[in-house]
């Protein structure tokens, strides 16, 4: 079976892909590449099209139009199994009348290798699961379930992993440590892995890169501090971490930086960081990066004057403040509790500042909610 | 007075009718075995000898039919094996929304009696049915060459008779298994056929087994489609324990047969477990 598709490698090239199931699109014209040897997260909420995205690469579902490269091989049509790519399933799909070690060299003896042993022992120890060999899946725990389903794949060596939600099934602190593992694994093997998940923070950890999916589409690419400081559209900006979104209007330009009229306040935001096509805006501004002070204490930077302490919650590492604008608006304010100053209490006068590189621009026509309704927290699993 | 747990309270329904319905009989069965004929009584008066040795002579007596019973099973639960795999696949993977429709119309034959159903095939089978006259146009069968009462109809009806209970805990057992194994079969480098045989086949075991077990049992000892559809040469054990027992009124061999039926089944369906092993599967 050791044909050009099976031994194919480089970079992933999605080029114009739809998939639609009757009048539904699942994913709409949609084109991507991936670079060979990186960690590629695709990222959004339920129902964005990242999981059919990431079937169509594994070969599960073929795309209505568009087609699918690896390097220079054109594996639009190919069948999953003569494809270089594995999979770890959303539910590790173990099979459950196999041992571990069956399961982990299942993909090897399809191929009909050799040292099958030794490649499996490897692995195992790699997941540091060596001793389970013997036992049958449902003997395992979650976590050691998700690090076999990953042993599986990886032993195969595959041009390309994919990982459906890996690990969605787990608890929070199995998860972070997975992730932590996982990004290890990755860096370990130097394979390239493509990690769809609808939890921001999980993409973030672990991914290079990030498409972030909404819809069918992608709404934006890049690194994970690139899409957190420079969002370029409202459903970005609140789907990953949380924004405050003010509505204004650009009003002139100061060299490198572009001048913005808030409701009557005047404030500047570097011009590289603008994503409007025309004079109305939505300034943006990550919650941790205000500073709040009373109205009588000088402040550099950006500053919107005439707030009001809503609420306050203190959470440990920092206190959330909702702050209550003139123009009726409220922003959420995070404070580091680094410097020994006792929090402001509700009804407290106060300003709000800012430094003017910390601000971007999205266009005055979007919905400023996007992205908000779908917490990822409330999503069940598909 | 000691206190009865309730769990054994919930047993004593069913041990009661299992005691006064199969275990009295099976003890009156086997004292009935080893009788013999009252000598100048009339006709159906035994008394009780203990002789053995019926067990001996109705065995060697009836040895052909025996044989003929474990093969006619044999023969219609492989082939109803190989009728209902695909059908409970299809129903389980393939079928969406027409699932429910399509499970009532396995189990539809139900609504009619057994008897009528065979008789039906017999008609089905016969001269003025479509089937004889339709192979003969094509050549399959020589315009010499009936069916009915033939080995090949008593076959044919005891696969169609029992084809619901191959196909719905092959069915159950399909449904059950998880699409995505089979997917990640396919991302591991295994084609359909060895998905199949890999996964599929593996899964499905215990359903496998179920379904072989449900069909071989009754078929062994149904004596229906062989009176039906067969002839004297077709003539399986339930056969002659029918008429043993009805016709020639010989209580203690038709018993004798009872019991080594039910010997030979059992130590076949043991020999048959431990081989295909589903206490490993899950």
């Amino acid at each position: 079976m050791a044909d050009s598709a099976n031994s194919a490698r480089g970079d992933l090239k999605l080029t114009r892909i739809t998939k639609s199931y009757g009048d539904f699109t699942a994913v709409d014209d949609l084109s991507l590449t991936i670079p060979e040897g990186s960690f590629f997260a695709l990222l959004g909420p339920s129902g964005c099209g990242k999981t059919t995205t990431l079937r169509m690469i594994a070969g599960l579902e073929e795309p209505t139009v568009g087609s699918i490269h690896l390097g220079s091989t054109d594996i639009t049509t190919t069948k999953p199994y003569q494809r270089p790519i594995n999979t770890v399933f959303q539910n590790y799909a173990l099979f459950p009348h196999l041992t571990i070690f069956e399961n982990i060299a299942f993909g090897l003896r399809r191929r009909g290798l050799k040292d099958i042993d030794e490649a499996v022992n490897k692995v195992l120890n790699l997941v540091e699961l060596p001793h389970l060999a013997q036992r049958k899946p449902t003997q395992l725990s979650g976590g050691q379930q998700q690090r076999i389903a990953l042993a599986r794949a990886i032993v195969n060596r595959p041009a390309l992993l994919l990982l459906d939600e890996p690990l969605g099934a787990l608890d929070l602190k199995l998860r972070r440590q997975m992730q932590i593992e996982l990004k290890w694994i990755q860096k370990e093997v130097g394979l390239t892995f493509v990690h769809v998940t609808h939890d921001q923070e999980e993409a973030m950890t672990m991914a290079d890169t990030i498409a972030v999916m909404n819809e069918g589409k992608i709404e934006q690419m890049g690194s994970p501090a690139d899409l957190y400081d420079n969002p370029e559209t409202a459903f970005v900006a609140n789907f990953l971490g949380q924004s405050n979104l003010i509505k204004g209007s650009l009003v002139g330009t100061d060299g490198d930086s572009l001048v913005a009229d808030l409701f009557g306040q005047k404030i500047s935001l570097p011009r590289n960081r603008s994503h409007a096509v025309d004079s109305s805006i939505f300034a943006g501004i990550r919650p941790e990066k205000f500073r709040i002070s009373l109205l009588q204490t000088p402040t550099s930077g950006n500053i919107l004057s005439g707030g009001k302490i809503e609420d306050v919650s203190y959470i440990g590492v920092s206190t959330q403040y909702q702050v209550m604008m003139p123009w009726g608006q409220e922003l959420m304010v995070f404070e580091q509790n680094d410097d020994g100053v006792a929090p402001f209490q509700i009804g407290d006068p106060v300003n709000i500042s800012w430094e003017p590189v910390f601000t971007f621009a999205l266009r005055g026509d979007e919905d400023a909610e996007a992205g908000t309704e779908v917490m990822p927290e409330d999503l069940d699993e598909e | 007075m000691k206190k009865i747990s309730t769990p054994y309270l919930l047993l004593l329904p069913g041990f009661a009718f299992l005691f006064t319905f199969f275990i009295l009989p099976i003890m009156n069965l086997a004292q009935t075995s080893t009788q013999t004929r009252i000598e100048n009584g009339d006709t159906g008066q035994y008394e009780q000898t203990l002789r053995f040795a019926n067990y001996f002579d109705a065995f060697i007596e009836n040895r052909e039919q025996f044989t003929r019973s474990f093969v006619y099973a044999l023969i219609a639960t492989l082939l109803a094996l190989l009728i209902s795999y695909p059908l409970a696949y299809a129903l389980a993977f393939k079928a969406g929304k027409f699932k429910n429709i399509l499970l009532v119309l396995v189990i539809a034959p139900f609504f009619t009696s057994f008897l009528l159903r065979t008789v039906a095939w017999k008609q089905i089978l016969g001269e003025e049915g479509f089937v004889v006259p339709s192979l003969r146009t094509i050549g399959i069968i020589s315009e010499s060459t009936t069916l009915t009462s033939t080995s090949f109809a008593v076959i044919m009806g005891m696969t169609y008779n029992f084809l619901p209970f191959m196909t719905l805990p092959l069915y159950a057992s399909i449904d059950r298994i998880d699409p995505r194994t089979l997917e990640a079969s396919g991302d591991l480098y295994a084609n359909g056929f060895t998905t199949f045989r890999r996964v599929t086949l593996p899964l499905s075991m215990p359903g496998v087994v179920a379904g072989t077990l449900l069909t071989f049992i009754p078929a062994a000892g149904d004596y229906v489609n062989a009176q039906i559809l067969g002839s004297p040469n077709t003539k399986m054990i339930g056969n002659v324990i029918e008429s043993r027992y009805f016709r020639v009124v010989d209580y203690p061999t038709a018993a004798a047969l009872s019991f080594t039926l039910m010997a030979a089944i059992l130590i076949l369906v043991t020999l048959y477990i431990r081989k295909a092993g589903t206490e490993e599967l899950v």
